[in-house]
């Protein structure tokens, strides 16, 4: 009995991420009806346009060091960026799953 | 009826698509004067400095809290790398420092952010180094301060950890932006109005694009802490997080 208690709150808390993980998308789905319209670009982009409302005569005093070619570039950068991290959560997590499995089989 | 919709459709389109500046991820490249870039880079520097020991002391006294603490940085890694459409119909990116903030400490996390906006300002052109004091400021030191701080109220008020963590990480998130805005506003003042009126121009949109990927970003780190709670639990009481319920 114990364990079907332990398997029914195991499924409820899978439920409760896989709701949690829809509430993300959606949050990012919204905005593209929301705002048909809009371009969606980067804010730092329209950022230039506001700072330059506010001080038409500003210009920026230094240049990036490198700068992606394209946004095709930039994309797999940022792409690369996203996947260095999911790899390193990906492994701690497995890490840590591997070690409580082979502790709880030896402590019980 | 149809009037009715119709007239309620229209408002709703106008609201909604009327043209908003948004400004929501870090400052670009040369976009600070030299001054205020200088400022808040040696503002950062105490807390990279306090950042840099307390990790070194986290990890000195157990070795494996490395693995957590990589994660904490990679969260980061992977948060900031997402720009995600908001409702003003721009994008932006959550921060991910809340999770180490509350796992580390917040300059511990000064010390991964500033990593993570190294590796954007220099392969990214995404913020910049000359504007990297600005932007580890609040991204790497308000951010962080801002979780650490929420997470220790809601735990001292005994609110749920969810909540706690969730609530962290969200405002988190949001203070980077504010602070964002705050700097800016500063170092460009509007001509008519001021500081304040600068200020209500970079927040008043910007806080709306960034409430709904803050609310995504309190979610995730709810997610990715259950998960590390889950299989790595003598890490996290290691830190002191776990109290005695299971």
């Amino acid at each position: 009995m114990e364990t079907g208690a332990l398997n029914g709150a195991k499924k409820n808390r899978l439920f409760v991420n896989l709701l949690l993980v829809f509430v993300v998308v959606v949050l990012a789905v919204i905005p593209l009806y929301v705002a048909r319209d809009a371009e969606f670009e980067g804010a730092d982009g329209k950022a230039e346009e506001a700072i330059a409302e506010i001080k038409a005569d500003y210009e920026p005093w230094f240049s990036p060091v490198f700068e992606p070619k394209s946004s095709e570039i930039e994309s797999a950068l940022f792409a690369l960026q996203a996947a260095i991290g999911a790899a390193v959560i990906g492994y701690g997590l497995g890490y840590l799953r591997g070690r409580k499995k082979k502790e709880d089989e030896q402590g019980t | 009826m149809s009037k009715k919709l119709q007239l309620t459709a229209g408002l709703v389109l106008m609201l909604t698509v009327m043209p908003a500046q948004a400004f929501a991820m870090h400052i670009m490249e040369g976009f600070l004067p030299p001054v205020w870039a200088a400022s808040w880079g040696v503002l950062c520097i105490p807390f990279i400095v306090m950042g840099l020991s307390s990790i070194n002391k986290t990890v000195g006294e157990n070795p494996r809290l490395k693995i957590i603490l990589a994660m904490a940085g990679a969260f980061a890694f992977v948060l900031s790398a997402l720009k995600i459409p908001s409702v003003t119909g721009s994008c932006s990116h959550p921060t991910g420092v809340g999770l180490g903030a509350i796992l580390f400490g917040p300059t511990a996390m000064s010390v991964l952010g500033l990593i993570v906006l190294l590796f954007q300002a220099v392969l990214l052109a995404h913020g910049g180094l000359t504007t990297l004091g600005a932007n580890a400021f609040s991204m790497a030191v308000a951010g962080p301060l801002v979780a650490f701080a929420t997470y220790r109220l809601v735990k001292k008020a005994k609110g749920p950890q969810w909540l706690g963590v969730f609530l962290a990480a969200a405002l988190g998130d949001l203070m980077t932006y504010v602070v964002t805005s705050v700097q800016l506003a500063i170092a460009f003042p509007a001509e008519v109005g001021g500081f304040g009126a600068s200020l209500g121009k970079f927040m008043g949109i910007f806080a709306l694009t960034q409430i709904p990927l803050a609310i995504s970003e309190g979610i995730l780190t709810v997610l990715i802490f259950n998960a590390i709670a889950a299989y790595g639990k003598d890490e996290l009481k290691g830190l002191n997080l776990l109290q005695k319920e299971g």
